[in-house]
């Protein structure tokens, strides 16, 4: 990690009484850096919060936000819980996977696009959605699902 | 962006207005009355006071928000903290992220008004890592806070009255929503829900006395404060009283959200939604969030209250209504059902992590044609060695949809595998 990340970082101790309270926004700043967090990385944080290393790769692998290796330059993600289901979300995704010519859970070969399905959204009553980089876009379309993607560099 | 909700009542009645989001407009339209109010009363009177508005929490669980209140420790040896758990993940529930989008502010004067009650020195907000606009949004109302002397030292010109407010991301674990996995994930950890005892109010976050209330609970705060008993206890049920933020999903017309009294018929709500899209038969109704057992045509007569839809065999939950029509498959339903929780499943209590993933694998080969009748079997009997076995109530969560599908839709199961293929050609995709 850069020594301005780990400025970040070390600023965010006094939020909690006791510094590991600041792991799971310390994982979100490494992670801005470059996209992910390796092996290499968790050990620079356990290095930093006082931890074994196994205690940040437990964590880093328990939650579906952290990633441990390289995704595409864009992340997309299409909701398919129950609610965005009934309103077509799966057969939305599958277009996507053949516009794509990729699999759910896989990237571009030229690393443009992750396509991922993931779950509930809170945004059930304009489903179905889709997560963008990390914005929501509601009460999709084909069209307009292709569109988006189509827009991304 | 999140639509405005189709019918408001008090919590969303500014909702519509851009201003309502900044302190300035909140205070314009009432704002902080209740804190004002709240602050002149003795700590210990305020929580009596919410103890018998009978409000109960809007999380899920439905517990009464006073009552949890009054389980605090008095005095002041050890800092006390509170959690506002805004990690609304419950499939069909997307209330919390309107309250923090469209009225920050009075989720923020409720968990004031409860710092002031309970003597707590610091709440954390627990917010989903993907609420990112909700987050944006509270994160400028804490600063507009800070500016104005409602958080810090001395709120109010109170002596003895400090807060602070942090906002914390979660990453994407369903988990987090149960209030003893939410803790350890607050402090660094996986989500992985704690045995009870110790409760929370004796050993929290960071081993403090906390108390955690959901973004919803907190908003109707201030206004029992401002308005008083009498007028909320007026509205509602006799044991459920107020509003709530009612979310309509799936096969209706104009999905969305819609403020209605506790104890509104399920049916009317509904048809505020516009009724089954389409002009199609309605098939079933989960009436509270995924993990609710879902209810059958006939009960849309029963209304919208735990003490009513618990006599149905379901529960309230989050009001996080979900609406099938008569094309639906419900082995397609139980099988998204069973992947989500299998999929979030901590893995720490065996029934959990094993009978989550038995219970998916039938589903699956059920919907695929692969089924027989033993496998029938083994989905009568999981259920129920999963449900009140494990630490926390996932297990059970998992547990009642299934136990409600099969209750109600069984033949939808046996046709399948008589006909060894899915008989609902027109159902959702799978």
């Amino acid at each position: 990690m850069s020594p301005e990340t780990q400025r970040k970082i070390e600023a965010l101790f006094p939020r909690y009484p006791e510094k590991r309270g600041a792991l799971l926004p310390a994982i979100y700043l490494v992670q801005a850096e470059k996209g992910y967090v390796g092996p290499q990385d968790a050990r620079a944080l356990a290095e930093l919060f006082g931890l074994e290393p196994v205690d940040v790769w437990e964590v880093l692998t328990f939650y579906n936000m952290f990633y441990t290796s390289a995704q595409g330059r864009h992340h997309v993600y299409v909701c398919t819980n129950l609610p965005c289901s009934l309103r077509g979300a799966r057969t939305l995704l599958k277009e996507l996977e053949s516009h794509l010519g990729i699999r759910c859970g896989q990237t571009t070969p030229d690393g443009r696009v992750t396509l991922a399905h993931e779950e509930c959204l809170g945004s059930c009553g304009t489903a179905p959605v889709m997560r963008v980089d990390g914005e929501y876009v509601e009460n999709l379309d084909l069209s307009e699902a292709k569109r988006v993607v189509d827009s991304l560099e | 962006m999140i639509t405005q909700p189709y019918i408001t009542n008090y919590l969303s009645e500014h909702y519509a207005d851009d201003a309502y989001r900044e302190l300035s407009g909140y205070e314009a339209r009432g704002g902080f009355e209740g804190l004002r109010k709240a602050v002149q009363m003795e700590p210990a009177d305020l929580v009596e006071l919410v103890k018998s508005s009978g409000l109960r929490g809007r999380g899920g669980a439905g517990f009464s928000t006073g009552l949890k209140w009054s389980f605090m420790p008095s005095g002041n040896d050890r800092p006390k903290l509170f959690v506002c758990n805004a990690d609304e993940s419950e499939p069909g529930s997307f209330k919390d992220r309107l309250i923090m989008e469209r009225g920050p502010h009075q989720m923020l004067e409720g968990i004031l008004i409860g710092a002031w009650a309970v003597g707590a020195s610091k709440t954390y907000i627990y917010i989903r890592g993907e609420y990112k606009v909700p987050t944006r949004r509270v994160e400028q109302a804490v600063k507009e806070l800070y500016e104005r002397g409602y958080l810090g030292q001395k709120i109010l010109g109170k002596k003895g009255f400090d807060h602070d407010i942090v906002v914390h991301s979660g990453a994407g674990a369903y988990i987090c929503g149960e209030e003893t996995g939410l803790l350890e994930s607050l402090e660094g950890k996986k989500g992985q829900p704690r045995k009870k005892p110790p409760f929370p109010a004796q050993y929290g976050a960071f081993g403090l006395p906390t108390t955690v209330n959901n973004v919803e609970t907190f908003a109707h705060v201030p206004f029992i404060v401002a308005r008083g008993l009498d007028w909320f206890l007026a509205i509602g049920t006799e044991k459920s009283p107020g509003t709530t933020l009612f979310g309509v999903s799936g096969q209706v017309e104009r999905p969305g959200l819609f403020e209605l009294p506790l104890g509104t018929p399920l049916g009317e709500i509904i048809d505020h939604a516009g009724g089954v899209r389409g002009g199609r038969a309605l098939k079933g109704v989960i009436p509270g969030g995924m993990s609710m057992p879902i209810l059958l045509p006939e009960d849309l007569d029963v209304r919208m209250a735990e003490e009513f839809l618990s006599e149905r065999g379901t529960h309230l939950g989050t009001g996080g209504i979900m609406v099938m029509d008569e094309t639906t498959c419900m082995v397609r339903v139980a099988a998204v059902t069973s992947y989500f929780f299998r999929d979030e499943s901590c893995g720490q209590c065996t029934q959990c992590r094993e009978g989550t993933g038995w219970i998916h694998k039938i589903c699956e080969r059920v919907e695929a044609g692969r089924g027989s009748p033993a496998d029938l079997e083994l989905l009568d009997d999981l259920p129920g060695l999963m449900e009140g076995q494990t630490i926390c109530a996932f297990a059970d969560a998992a547990a009642w949809p299934i136990q409600g599908l099969l209750r109600h839709f069984r033949a939808d199961f046996e046709a399948h595998i008589a006909a060894q293929r899915c008989p609902f050609p027109e159902s959702f995709e799978l």
